[in-house]
């Protein structure tokens, strides 16, 4: 039954690739997920009747009545865009990705559709190089607080003064490891390339991201995270290559399959992390003490934005702490804004997945921007997935 | 001057063809232009498309000379087992169910195309991860089977999923097979094999050759079920067109791979039109 004559058109090849890519994260964009259910006409409906579902907070401005972001998967608690919807009376369409090179390609190639997205902080400074992100007007944004945020994970958001993007939150990028498959004891890159061609055979995944998988790989032959040397990178393309024959998959969607135990050891981000580990807890999180990337997510709002008043109206929803608060127990992943910190469970910041010891962040390494745009990069990656 | 009924006759048409010549032109040849023109230029440096005039993206074609060759092999692979299920059934939907039950069982093969491709790949995900055969054996003794992510399951899933796509053309040249002439071969004495080889296969060849051909050529373009059930580790054409749009933003190395695609298609397209045509003329001729 379909409301829409557009619903029975056949799919276009962007709107195809668009399903695919969401899909192939385990994730269902919310319009779709509203027009099948029938919420949407619902919320449609709902919001034509003044006062029914606007809350008088936002009546200063029209905020229209659909937004779209742009974010990563498993990362944000379903009910917080249901509260907005309903606060604001404008609907959020969900869109996920799996590489800020994939957010960048979609943003270049313009009219992406996304008042807010969620890029990762080597990014930021290409964004605002290629004219791709605005300014913030931080007068928009009162619940965002410059004073209670940790300045380690918020510095790359301000350029020359300016502040084009705010802190999400921040992460580590580790190893998971199913430790009812796997019995030996792992701790470095260099264990997780020796186990991923030994007893994990078959069952090891790394991301389809060329940041974090030739940069573990790099880290585990005793180079930094972010080279482009040749000679260093011509080492890291032969172990990927040495390993890959002996991969589950190169997939950066890699939580269904570590659940399903079909892969028993994956690269993995912190808030992944937490929640395969808060659900199976025999799946353990690892930070490489050889290395590894330590990151921060942001805000940003695009310059092609179709809507800058709603985009900025959920910028301000999800600073409020009290919502934040809800985000970060859902995903997992930890705060950077001292004020919600206070609001988390003890359980939580005690976490050791989450909020690791210092001493564990120290060989980390932030991404550079230069990775994000260098060729050989992303040709190494190609070439692997190739071979 | 009066408008003779030939001119009228040609207006009408020229009317007619316009709405589709129109979409075609600003839907397929607009876009075509764009990527030939995006493939004879260079990447800027923080990725995307800079005008230049180069055949550098085209010299370059060999670094990705794996996935030509795996996609090469691949899609006429993939129709070749495609045309093994699919001929059978074909011929059992044709010739041998009864007439009765014929369309029921032709829907039965149409019917899975309307669930979206992606949530029949996913359910095969399911059926070969470790939750789902792999469980059933661990059941009868046999561990750490691994189905999914292999060789064995990206063909399973082409088959799968591209079968009523063979199906169908050689039921329709099967369907319009004239029974008289198998009867006949039986009253000249041909034995029922002879009788398939000698007449049912050579007036189903336009057909098989059709479904050969759509198949070979959507394979040729096929990104998804590699990708869902190889596990991404083995790299096709278009895979390596998402990677170079979305991953590395090389476009004009992706459009040149594109632009190479179309080639091929175009060739592969003509070759199986000619050799259709042909076998399809002779047999017609014969049957006058």
């Amino acid at each position: 039954m379909s409301k829409d004559y557009k619903d029975n058109l056949p799919i276009s090849a962007s709107g195809f690739m668009d399903e695919f890519m969401r899909l192939k994260r385990g994730s269902v964009s919310r319009r779709h997920f509203l027009g099948i259910t029938g919420l949407g006409l619902a919320t449609a409906v709902m919001t034509r009747f003044p006062g029914a579902l606007s809350s008088p907070a936002f009546a200063a401005e029209d905020l229209g009545t659909q937004m779209s972001i742009a974010t990563w998967p498993n990362y944000h608690d379903p009910a917080t865009f249901e509260n907005f919807t309903a606060a604001t009376g404008v609907a959020v369409e969900v869109n996920v990705f799996g590489s800020n090179e994939e957010m960048l390609a979609k943003l270049q190639a313009g009219a992406s559709g996304w008042s807010l997205f969620v890029p990762t902080n080597y990014t930021i400074s290409t964004y605002q190089k290629l004219d791709l992100i605005e300014e913030l007007d931080l007068a928009k944004v009162p619940n965002f607080s410059q004073t209670t945020q940790n300045p380690r994970f918020t510095s790359e958001g301000k350029i020359d003064g300016k502040t084009y993007a705010v802190p999400k939150n921040w992460g580590t990028t580790g190893f998971s490891v199913n430790t009812s498959k796997i019995k030996s004891k792992l701790t470095t890159w260099k264990d997780f390339f020796e186990i991923a061609q030994t007893e994990a055979d078959g069952r090891a995944m790394v991301h389809d991201y060329q940041l974090t998988t030739i940069g573990s790989a790099l880290v585990s032959l005793g180079y930094g995270f972010n080279s482009i040397k040749a000679e260093e990178l011509a080492k890291a393309e032969e172990l990927l290559i040495k390993v890959k024959p002996h991969l589950f998959a190169i997939n950066s969607d890699y939580q269904p399959s570590m659940r399903s135990t079909d892969a028993w050891m994956t690269m993995c981000w912190t808030n992944d992390g937490a929640q395969l580990n808060r659900d199976m807890p025999e799946i353990a999180y690892i930070l490489g003490t050889d290395g590894g990337e330590i990151w921060t997510d942001y805000y940003a709002i695009p310059k092609s934005a179709p809507n800058k008043a709603a985009g900025y109206a959920l910028l301000n929803y999800l600073m409020d702490p009290a919502n934040a608060v809800k985000e970060h127990i859902a995903n997992g992943a930890p705060a950077t804004d001292s004020r919600i910190i206070a609001l988390l469970p003890k359980e939580i910041t005690s976490n050791k997945i989450v909020y690791p010891d210092e001493a564990s962040l120290t060989p980390l390494e932030f991404g550079a921007a230069v990775t994000l745009t260098d060729p050989g990069r992303a040709e190494l990656m190609a070439r692997f997935k190739s071979a | 001057m009066a408008i003779t009924p030939e001119t009228k006759k040609r207006l009408v048409t020229a009317a007619l063809l316009t709405p589709a010549s129109l979409w075609l032109f600003v839907f397929l040849v607009l876009p075509f232009i764009a990527i030939v023109v995006f493939s004879f230029g260079e990447r800027a440096p923080e990725g995307g498309y800079q005008a230049s005039f180069t055949f550098a993206q085209f010299a370059n074609l060999g670094a990705r000379a794996a996935a030509f060759k795996n996609t090469l092999m691949l899609a006429p692979v993939g129709a070749f087992l495609c045309l093994l299920v699919a001929y059978p059934v074909a011929y059992y939907l044709a010739v041998k169910a009864s007439p009765k039950y014929r369309l029921v069982l032709v829907s039965l093969v149409v019917v899975p195309f309307w669930t979206s491709l992606l949530v029949r790949v996913y359910a095969w995900m399911y059926i070969l991860g470790a939750r789902g055969l792999p469980h059933l054996l661990e059941m009868v003794g046999i561990e750490n089977v691994r189905l999914l992510n292999t060789p064995g399951a990206v063909l399973l899933g082409i088959v799968y999923s591209y079968l009523p796509l063979m199906i169908m053309p050689i039921y329709v040249s099967l369907e319009k097979l004239d029974r008289r002439l198998l009867e006949a071969s039986a009253d000249l004495g041909a034995k029922p094999i002879s009788t398939f080889f000698g007449i049912t296969l050579p007036l189903s060849l336009p057909g098989v050759m059709t479904g050969v051909a759509l198949v070979t050529i959507l394979l040729l373009g096929e990104y998804l079920i590699p990708q869902l059930l190889g596990g991404g580790k083995v790299f096709f054409i278009g895979n390596a067109l998402v990677d170079l749009f979305l991953q590395s933003r090389n476009w004009p190395f992706g459009s040149a791979i594109a632009v190479t695609l179309v080639v091929v298609v175009v060739i592969i397209l003509l070759v199986a039109m000619r050799i259709a045509w042909r076998v399809a003329g002779t047999r017609q001729v014969d049957l006058v």
